[in-house]
Order: structure tokens, then sequence, then C-alpha cells
């Protein structure tokens, strides 16, 4: 039964990776994108990491690939992808890269021994206890510090989400260099938008 | 526990490599981004296979960590994305070339 689900799983998670790559449309990609995400979470149950699977499914396919489909929406870049290389190598290049990074992994995992210690935060499968109560026992007492400093984390990522997304804040450095290169963007809307940048001497006139 | 764990490892350096193709082989900024996540998303799984594995509940606790600084990085990244290409008609990453020599 577990084989079953797991092969199942096995083959939509990598055509889920391969649709990603492969898409032409954003959009596509993004979909492909919460199925693998799906996939994985079936996965993290297969393995008991309940509480990851649920957080993987509330945090990554519910709210970064929404903010994904966010952004292509907002940007409007929902044509389809230009698909054709200005480098004829690259792609070819690309996969051998890919293929010698897979053999580089394989290797890696072969040789690698794990030294047979006890684990010295806590048994992932032993005893009875539930497996979101492991994961907080740990992280509320080995890993304290490090998860305070997480919520500080996020903070800093809001603002400077705020802060980088906002019109005429400090995106103002990217928005001119555009104007000075586009040159024909730059009308009466960009003076608008930024009233410091030539309002000031007019003023004092 | 039937699967082996080698074969949870089998799927996540798949996952891990075919995000790598596609982070060189596309020029979307944004499926760029996704393919990062999916590289994230293999290593996440590598962790609790090796959690399962090893027996040891940090590798779960750290791949919470993981989480946490993913979400941080897709909120700046995609800030980011948006404020260059808000006046472009695409997001391909070539055009992005103000610091080249």
């Amino acid at each position: 039964m577990e084989w079953a689900v797991f092969l199942v799983f096995a083959v939509a998670a990598l055509a889920g990776s391969g649709g990603v790559v492969m898409a032409r449309k954003p959009v596509h990609a993004a979909l492909s994108l919460v199925l693998t995400l799906f996939c994985v979470a079936v996965f993290f149950v297969l393995q008991g990491a309940h509480f990851l699977a649920a957080v993987q499914v509330i945090v990554y396919a519910g709210a970064i690939v929404i903010l994904f489909l966010f952004v292509i929406m907002l940007l409007g870049i929902d044509q389809e992808d230009v698909l054709d290389e200005p480098l004829p190598a690259q792609r070819p290049l690309a996969i051998a890269v890919g293929v010698a990074l897979f053999a580089g992994l394989l290797l890696v995992a072969k040789i690698l021994q794990p030294t047979g210690a006890t684990a010295s935060r806590g048994s992932a499968t032993q005893g009875d206890v539930a497996n979101v109560e492991r994961v907080a026992r740990s992280l509320f007492t080995d890993f304290l510090w490090p998860f305070e400093i997480t919520s500080a984390l996020l903070v800093i990522a809001v603002v400077g989400a705020v802060v980088l997304a906002r019109r005429g804040g400090s995106g103002r450095l990217l928005d001119e260099e555009e104007h000075v290169g586009a040159g024909s963007d730059a009308g009466p809307e960009a003076a608008l938008e930024h009233p410091g940048a030539r309002g000031v001497p007019e003023e004092s006139a | 526990m039937n699967v082996p764990g080698a074969w949870y490892l089998t799927i996540a350096a798949l996952m891990f490599c075919i995000g790598a193709i596609g982070l060189l082989v596309r020029r979307n900024a944004l499926v760029m981004f996704m393919c990062v996540e999916l590289m994230l998303n293999a290593v996440n799984l590598t962790f609790v296979t090796y959690a399962r594995m090893l027996d040891d509940i940090g590798g779960q606790v750290f791949v919470f960590f993981t989480l946490v600084v993913a979400a941080a990085e897709v909120v700046i990244g995609l800030a980011l994305i948006v404020s260059i290409f808000r006046r472009r008609q695409g997001a391909t990453a070539d055009d992005v070339s103000l610091l080249r020599g």
C-alpha cells in the first residue's frame, strides 16, 4: 500500500517538476509547482512528519504559490515565453551540468556513512509521542533562540517587501534608472510620481 | 515504513537536478525563482528522509526553519522582481544588464 502511494506520487512529483521547467506560460509553471509541493507533502506524511506536511501545504502551496500568481497577474506576463536560445550551447551544457550534479549527489549518498550515534535532539519515531509534540519539544527547548530570531527575520522581510514594492519609495532609484535608459518612457506621470526630484528648485524660484 | 529511504533520496536528488537545469535554461525571472523553490523543496525532502533514517527529530526542526527562510526569501525576491520589471513587458532576466561592463 505504501509502495503504491509512493510510486504514484513520485511520478506526479517528477512530472510536476518537469512541468515547472518546461511550461511555456508562467501560470502553468506555478500550477505544476503546486502539484510538486503537494506531492512532497505526501512524502512527508509517509515518513511520519505530519506537522511539516501541514505546514508545507499551508505555507508553500497556500501562501507562496499564491504570491507567485499575484505577481504574474500584477506584472501581466502571462504571455508565452520565448523558448529559443540566444546562446546555442546553453541548453545542452545546462543538461550536462544537471546530469553531473545528479551523479555527484548519488556518489555522495553512496559513500556517506552514518556514524550510528544516538540522536542528540530526541528520536523521530520511537515511543508513542505524536510528531507535533516531538517537533514542538525540540523547537522550544534546543532551538528556542533560533525560533525567536525567525520572528525578527519575518518582520524584516515584510518591511523590506513594503519598501521595495512601494511606488516612489526607495524603488525610485530603479525607476529613474529606467527613465534615463528608456527616455521616451518618462512622461508627465513620471514627474507626478516623483515630485521631489524636480519640484524643489521650482518652488524656491 | 516499507519504502526504503534511498528511494526518497533519489526522488529528492532528481527534483533538485531538474530545478537546477530549469534555473540554467529558463530566462523568465519568475520561472527561475520557481525552480529555486523546487530545489529548496528537494532539500527539505532529503532532510526529512534522513531524519527518519537516522531517527533524529533535528532534521524535521531544520526543515521548519528552512520553510521560514524560504517564505522570507520569496517575499523579498518577488518584491525585487516587481520593482524591476514593473515598467517592462516581459520578465526576462537577460534584460537586466545594468552591471554589464
